[in-house]
């Protein structure tokens, strides 16, 4: 189940945890993995770590021109592209009378606007090959909203509405688009939060603890994997219960 | 017929599974040979890779016929 082998995909945003938890889950099932992302050494350690099958497509996705340069990058490397990962996100928190234009560009263009560009692009040699898995990574925060990430919000609620309408039109090519919506997961960010934040935090899981990467990665394994050819437009929820949508 | 008329027709006998002889230059990709605007973004992919052209959105949209392909990529292949 859930083998990946010869398959190509590209993971965006693989200097971070989930991606690069999700860039050695596709790997571990056999699939041939680019990792974009802003931190070249990141990026050449996770490369190191991993050994073969693996290429380095460094890319700033703030950047036009370098999100327009990726997926034909990622192409040539691979030789070829089965699974996009659109994992790339960043935040600018702000309250909202005081988010500046320049916070909400930012977040959208890297969260929203960058994904519609790399599926726009990868879904074409997709649509050749008759064969494609897109998965978004959204938030659970796209579908429940939390103060001080308006922009954020915005953007993962946008690429839930971006995942339906692009899995409804390459449907009929064996394309599949879907999105998964973390919670709280566990990561470098999470680990500097006080005791307090913590305990305010796992009082709203009902699991009673944070995720875990590999947890999210599983999700991105299966959708990108033959045995999920039937899911498509979906958003899978992996949040410990903390919103059950 | 030229030989880029030929090549069209087969893309487009191929792509959209037509019979030949439906594939006339008068012949409306949507109206007269079923495809859906999917098929449409395809087929002008498929020209583009035939052709080695690039073949711009607007030019793209402008294409709805047989004869239309053919008439653009005579002008602007090769």
């Amino acid at each position: 189940m859930f083998d990946l082998s010869g398959r190509k995909a590209l993971v965006t945003g693989a200097t971070g945890g989930l991606g690069g938890a999700i860039a050695r889950a596709l790997h571990a099932q056999g699939a041939h993995v680019a990792v974009s992302g802003t931190r070249r050494d990141a990026l050449d350690a996770l490369a190191g770590e991993l050994g073969e099958r693996i290429h380095v497509v460094e890319a700033n996705l703030s950047d036009t021109a370098a999100v327009e340069a990726l997926v034909p990058a990622a192409e040539a490397a691979l030789g070829g592209l089965d699974i996009l990962v659109n994992n790339a996100g960043i935040t600018r928190d702000n309250l909202f009378m005081r988010m500046k234009d320049e916070e909400w560009d930012a977040v959208i263009a890297v969260n929203l606007t960058a994904a519609f560009r790399l599926s726009r692009a990868a879904v074409k040699g997709m649509m050749r090959r008759r064969h494609g898995r897109i998965v978004n990574v959204g938030s659970v925060v796209g579908s429940t909203g939390n103060a001080g990430q308006g922009n954020y919000a915005a953007a993962k609620a946008g690429l839930v509405g971006l995942t339906k309408a692009l899995a409804a039109e390459v449907a009929s090519r064996k394309i599949t688009v879907n999105c998964i919506a973390p919670g709280f997961i566990a990561s470098p960010m999470t680990d500097a939060l006080t005791d307090k934040q913590r305990e305010g935090i796992l009082g709203t899981v009902p699991m009673g603890r944070l995720g875990e990467g590999a947890e999210i990665a599983a999700a991105a394994v299966y959708l990108a994997s033959d045995e999920a050819a039937y899911v498509t437009g979906h958003t899978l929820h992996v949040n410990g219960g903390m919103a059950m949508l | 017929m030229s030989d880029i008329a030929e090549r069209v027709k087969k893309i487009v006998v191929e792509h959209l599974g037509v019979e030949p002889e439906k594939v006339t230059e008068g012949a409306n990709f949507i109206d007269d040979l079923g495809a859906d605007s999917l098929d449409t973004v395809e087929l002008v992919m498929a020209f583009e890779e035939e052709f080695n052209v690039e073949i711009p959105d607007d030019a793209a949209e402008t294409i709805q016929t047989v004869g239309d392909a053919i008439k653009f990529l005579e002008k602007n292949s090769g």
